[in-house]
């Protein structure tokens, strides 16, 4: 296999010129960048909320400790079985043994992206057990037995044709472009798993510290049936989902509606305390949580990167990232990818391994002036970078640096070297763009800036003489 | 006032008319100009890569060569923002970090000092063209420079301005980005540009001339007729 920094060269090489791509993903999220605007207006003051938010989160955060014992103790005292897993691995082993504990034999699924970072469905299938994913991107994504290419919209990579023909060949469907009846195809083939399922896996989008709860939040209503029908329910969740009180999902329910995809609100919300209670007609019988760490807590001790734990997977900073608009989201090679994934990869998958997403970045800030709980996301891709130049640098690039710092410091040095390149210029198109070119890497798509034959500060010099 | 004038690495050596036309500009307004010689390089390259040791090495002969400025102006958002942002980051806990606070205080973009400092927007300037604004994304996100340019502009007699839709979107030169991902620099500066070439403008006008040095090499690759100068050199034709 690649490394991580050679496949995401080649995949970022090929789809940045893929224009078919561009125009699906610009013409997709210019659309949304409309609707959202809309939304936002409808927020009194949307800088005000963002605030709030960050405060919020950095409460939560900053007292991860304490909130996650008080979650904890709620649910159970509700009945649920809360689990705490420190790896990933631990966290598979967790939900197979209830799986098997349980002799069930499928599995339904609604969207998390936790269980795409832990690997979960592979791990289950090894395992013997049929997992269907129920969310209607995700069910599109698992057909095509790939990733989800966006942590919020799994299959906007795809036109209606190209869902049409995979449900044409996986499903038997007839071919159709309406979005209506595709998604009542994908309906169909999934209502009768919900019925024969065992166990239901969902995420959470929020934990209620104050109350014992997760909050779930969708748009099809597929993870209430994943939740409802099945006899065992397994919610999976990162530590960082923490909200301290029950009243700040009002803020943070439209918010990441409004954030993530243009809506005011999300269609159905829905809070899990914990199993079905003696004076409750339904819900399942048997309720387990999951929470993860994955290094999270090795984010939570850098006091300096801490915030990334804010984020609420909205994904609005890969909506606006220009580099996730180019080079699309499986390039990454993550589970999370955009912004927030070049943050925090290299912190949860290692740092040198991972270093090169921070380094594919414009630093632009488009990301950190759209989060919704104001994360630092592109000076955090600055801080990786000192960090990984600190911890392995490159001798050729350090050298190179020290180098430059000499030349730019010793104004002889510069008036020589601009001598040089003067003299050097009309050479420079003879082997412009070929191998032997130093300057390949600009010069294969973009004509070398001009050199002309007077600098500004030998003007200055001659002027003032 | 005594105004101190950095113009940055490449724009001394690729851009000279830049420079240039700042002078003549402020000249006009009465001030009197110092270049110093030795202050070269703000020192971004390294620091954005990461090598802030390095960096470090640069910078803190910036401090030294600009301690007694009174204003600093840099005719470069990228640059600007190295000065007034960063420079107080990567000195921190470090014996420069109150030179470092000090000059970010004394450090002005270029249209930011005139349209906020010097109180200035009308230069009797004259230009004949249709010309959509770049905001390179420095200027706009570290230094909040959205308005001075276009108040700036607005002013320009024969200059018609029109917002192009991706006017805020990065145009991918990123400095050693564009060297290290060329093809996704490519592609970002590809979907600028055609953001632009769709307002129907000549021009395409910014405070950066990194970001112009990076579009202007793609439109000429590519044939693209659209033209790229600097805010100063609009602003100093009569
Ligand atoms: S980092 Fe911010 S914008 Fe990006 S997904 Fe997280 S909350 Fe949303």
């Amino acid at each position: 296999m690649s490394s991580p920094v050679s496949q995401f060269k080649t995949d970022a090489t090929a789809k940045a010129g893929d224009l078919r791509h561009r125009g699906l993903i610009q013409t997709a999220l210019r659309k949304y960048e409309i609707v959202r605007d809309v939304r936002k207006g409808a927020f009194q003051d949307w800088e005000q909320a963002r605030q709030s938010a960050a405060e919020t989160k950095f409460f939560a955060i900053n007292h991860l400790d304490t909130h996650l014992v008080e979650f904890a103790e709620k649910l159970e005292a509700r009945g649920t079985k809360v689990h705490w897993a420190s790896t990933a691995s631990q966290a598979r082993e967790i939900i197979g043994g209830i799986i098997k504990q349980k002799q069930a034999k499928s599995v339904v699924k609604s969207k998390a992206m936790t269980a795409e970072e832990i690997h979960l469905n592979p791990a289950l299938e090894k395992l013997g057990f049929e997992v269907v994913e129920s969310d209607l991107g995700e069910y599109i994504v698992q057909l095509r037995e790939e990733a989800p290419y966006h942590i919020v919209f799994p299959a906007m990579h795809l036109t209606r044709a190209e869902i049409s023909d995979l449900f044409h060949n996986k499903l038997g469907s007839p071919e159709t472009h309406s979005p209506e009846e595709l998604t009542m195809i994908a309906r169909d083939a999934l209502r009768e798993k919900y019925i024969t399922a065992d166990i239901g896996i969902t995420g959470a989008n929020f934990a209620i510290a104050e109350t014992g709860m997760i909050s779930v939040t969708e748009n099809e209503g597929n993870a209430r049936l994943s939740a409802a029908l099945p006899k065992t329910m397994i919610s999976l969740l990162g530590i960082e989902k923490v909200l301290p009180k029950l009243e700040d999902l009002a803020l943070f329910l439209p918010m990441l509606a409004t954030a993530g995809a243009g809506q005011q609100i999300t269609c159905y919300n829905t809070m899990y305390g914990g199993p079905r209670q003696a004076d409750e007609c339904d819900g399942p019988e048997e309720y387990h949580v999951v929470l993860l760490d994955n290094r999270r807590t090795e984010l939570l001790a850098d006091p300096e990167q801490r915030d990334a734990l804010h984020c609420i997977r909205c994904g609005a900073c890969l909506n606006v990232c220009p580099i996730f608009r180019n080079v699309g989201g499986h390039t990454y090679g993550t589970t999370y990818s955009g912004p927030i994934g070049s943050v925090i990869t290299p912190h949860l998958r290692g740092l040198q391994d991972w270093k090169h997403l921070s380094n594919s970045s414009s630093l632009c800030g488009a990301c950190t002036e759209t989060c919704p709980v104001k994360i630092d996301l592109h000076h955090h891709l600055l801080h990786n970078r000192r960090n990984a130049s600190a911890g392995k640098p490159s001798v050729l690039e350090r050298l190179a640096y020290r180098i430059y710092a000499i030349a730019v410091n010793t104004p002889g040095f510069w008036g020589l070297g601009k001598r040089i390149g003067r003299l050097a210029y009309p050479f420079a198109r003879f082997f412009s763009g070929t191998i032997y070119d130093p300057a390949r890497a600009w010069t294969k798509t973009r004509d070398l800036p001009p050199m002309p034959g007077q600098s500004f500060k030998e003007w200055w010099k001659e002027r003032n003489r | 006032m005594k105004v101190t004038l950095f113009v940055p690495c490449f724009m001394d050596a690729c851009y000279p008319k830049v420079g240039i036309s700042i002078v003549e500009i402020l000249e006009r307004l009465g001030h009197e100009i110092e270049c110093p010689e030795e202050v070269v390089c703000c020192g971004q390259p390294a620091f954005n890569s990461g090598y802030w040791e390095e960096s470090r090495v640069i910078c803190r002969k910036v401090l030294k060569q600009l301690e007694r400025a009174e204003a600093v102006v840099i005719p470069s958002g990228s640059c600007g923002a190295m000065l007034k942002v960063f420079y107080p980051e990567l000195f921190k806990g470090e014996p420069e970090e109150a030179a470092a606070n000090d000059l970010a205080a004394r450090t002005w973009e270029f249209s930011d000092f005139l349209v906020k400092r010097l109180g200035v927007t009308d230069l009797g300037a004259k230009f004949e063209g249709k010309a959509t604004f770049h905001d390179g994304c420095h200027g706009l996100r570290e230094l909040k420079t959205k308005d001075s340019p276009r108040r700036l502009l607005e002013k320009v007699e024969g200059l018609e301005l029109v917002e192009m839709e991706a006017a805020e979107t990065c145009c991918g030169f990123g400095g050693t980005f564009s060297a290290k991902f060329p093809m996704i620099s490519t592609a970002m500066g590809e979907v600028k540009c055609s953001s632009a070439n769709e307002t129907g403008a000549d021009w395409m006008v910014s405070n950066d001339s990194s970001c112009l040095m990076h579009l202007q090499g793609l439109l000429d690759r590519q044939g693209n007729p659209l033209k790229t100068i600097h805010l100063a050199e609009v602003l100093a034709q009569r």
